[in-house]
């Protein structure tokens, strides 16, 4: 690992403040340390968000879930506040990797990360979610650009996610059985007005089945539509062709579990 | 820090691995490296009561922490249960795996309790990696290691 030097701020405002240069902010460590690892990334300074106070609660706030971003998985997993609000986002949680990682990984860096095969991401898009940072908002829409590419600027922390409390939620994950990442995973959230879909793992970056949501708010029973998009991904795991039918038998499996 | 109770400086570089200070500065090498990518669950140690891969830790986020490693956990005398398990139920066969198996299944046994079903056990060890035993005496020896620090007393009430 190339040597760089570890600044440990005990408050937001001190974290902005480390992050000078070529650096990067640490939550979990477990998609950055690899990274380091194996060369594939290098900074000159990491800056430990652990020692923030606060950045790991996780409450209710009316028709919010607000989930800190140093929340880690298996926090997620265990909450009786989660297990009230979002049951579905609870077991999302509990999926993630092995129990150690899940011990030490992060909401926030997930997200910050947004792997494509990554599980929250499906879950933020789908429940509509808003993201805090150090500078403001981003509505969930907007946040997630791309394969590992974000709306977050330079320098920019989350500090929360406030997801909005459907009438239900499940999400289905085909896992590779080697990595846990997603093969193929469908998140499915209704809200009084409609249904939103969200799929990680197919493509290059999560996205929204807008077909899929088309014929859910029509009717949960409905059809399905099958996937059809240009930028799926194929590779020694799976082709597009399997992937897309995967993400089928997901959809219908969450859908399912989100009826009435 | 401390280190199997003993106070330690961490007096490493900033990028230095948990795992490798361990071995090297320390000569604590009973916690193993098998994959060092995260997978194998071989480097497990417990960083103030939960297991982690040591290989993706660094020493300087441990600054107030305890660490506990393999050799911390008994002695050829008198081992912890769940050493002494994975020696009656057969749970090894090179060996390479095992401190790591045993820090998980401290962790499987806090977290699920004495009676913990064997899908449980095999779900809890998606961490770890074992090249040689085929998992069966593993899981054996987690569900008997469980039962064996309850009745030590070694478990509060699952959670
Ligand atoms: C063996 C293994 C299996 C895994 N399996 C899965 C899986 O099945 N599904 C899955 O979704 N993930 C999986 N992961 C990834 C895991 O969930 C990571 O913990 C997570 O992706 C990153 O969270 P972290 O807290 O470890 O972030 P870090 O590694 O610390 O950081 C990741 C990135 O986010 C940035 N960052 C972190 N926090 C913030 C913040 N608050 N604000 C701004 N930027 C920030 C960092 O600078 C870095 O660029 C796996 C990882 C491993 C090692
Ligand atoms: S050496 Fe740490 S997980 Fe394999
Ligand atoms: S006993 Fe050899 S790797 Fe597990």
């Amino acid at each position: 690992m190339t040597p760089f030097t570890l600044a440990r701020p005990a408050s937001l405002e001190a974290a902005r403040r480390a992050f000078s240069g070529d650096a990067a902010f640490l939550a979990g460590g477990h998609t950055l340390i690899p990274a380091m690892k194996s060369g594939l990334r290098a900074v000159d300074t990491l800056v430990d968000l652990t020692r923030i106070p606060g950045l790991d609660s996780i409450r209710r706030d009316g028709d919010r879930l607000i989930v800190g971003a140093m929340a880690r998985h298996a926090a997620v997993a265990a909450s009786p506040v989660v297990a009230g609000a979002i049951p579905g986002l609870a077991r999302l949680a509990a999926g993630i990797g092995d129990p150690q990682v899940r011990r030490r990984g992060t909401i926030g860096g997930s997200i910050a990360n947004n792997d494509p095969a990554a599980d929250y991401p499906a879950a933020v898009l789908a429940l509509d979610a808003v993201i805090e940072t150090s500078e403001g908002t981003h509505a969930a829409d907007d946040f997630f650009q791309g394969m590992f590419a974000t709306a977050l600027a330079d320098g920019e922390i989350i500090t929360a996610v406030q997801f909005r409390i459907p009438e239900a939620f499940a999400y289905a994950k085909f896992r590779h059985p080697a990595s846990r990442y997603a093969l193929a995973g469908v998140a499915v959230a209704r809200f009084p007005e409609g249904v939103r879909v969200a799929v990680t793992g197919v493509a290059y970056a999560v996205f929204r089945w807008t077909e899929a949501e088309a014929a859910l708010s029509a009717d949960l029973a409905a059809s399905l539509p099958a996937l059809e998009r240009d930028d799926i991904n194929s590779d020694i795991h799976a082709s597009a062709d399997y992937r897309a039918h995967l993400a089928g038998v997901m959809l219908d499996r969450a859908r399912k579990e989100i009826q009435p | 820090m401390k280190v199997n109770g003993t106070e330690r400086a961490a007096d490493a570089p900033d990028h230095r691995l948990l795992v490798d200070w361990l071995r090297e500065d320390l000569g604590l090498t009973g916690t193993h490296v098998g994959c060092t990518t995260s997978q194998c669950g071989a480097c497990n140690v417990m960083v103030d009561g939960e297991v982690v891969k040591a290989c993706t830790v660094l020493v300087a986020s441990c600054a107030d922490s305890e660490v506990v490693t393999i050799e911390g956990l008994g002695t050829p005398e008198a081992l912890h249960p769940m050493q002494a398990a994975f020696r009656a139920a057969h749970g090894l066969q090179c060996g390479f795996c095992t401190p790591g198996m045993v820090m998980a299944g401290i962790a499987i046994a806090h977290a699920h309790g004495p009676d913990v079903p064997e899908a449980t056990i095999r779900h809890a060890l998606e961490g770890n990696l074992c090249r040689c035993t085929g998992y069966q005496n593993i899981v054996a020896a987690i569900r008997q290691g469980a039962r064996a620090m309850a009745e030590a007393g070694l478990l509060g009430e699952p959670a």
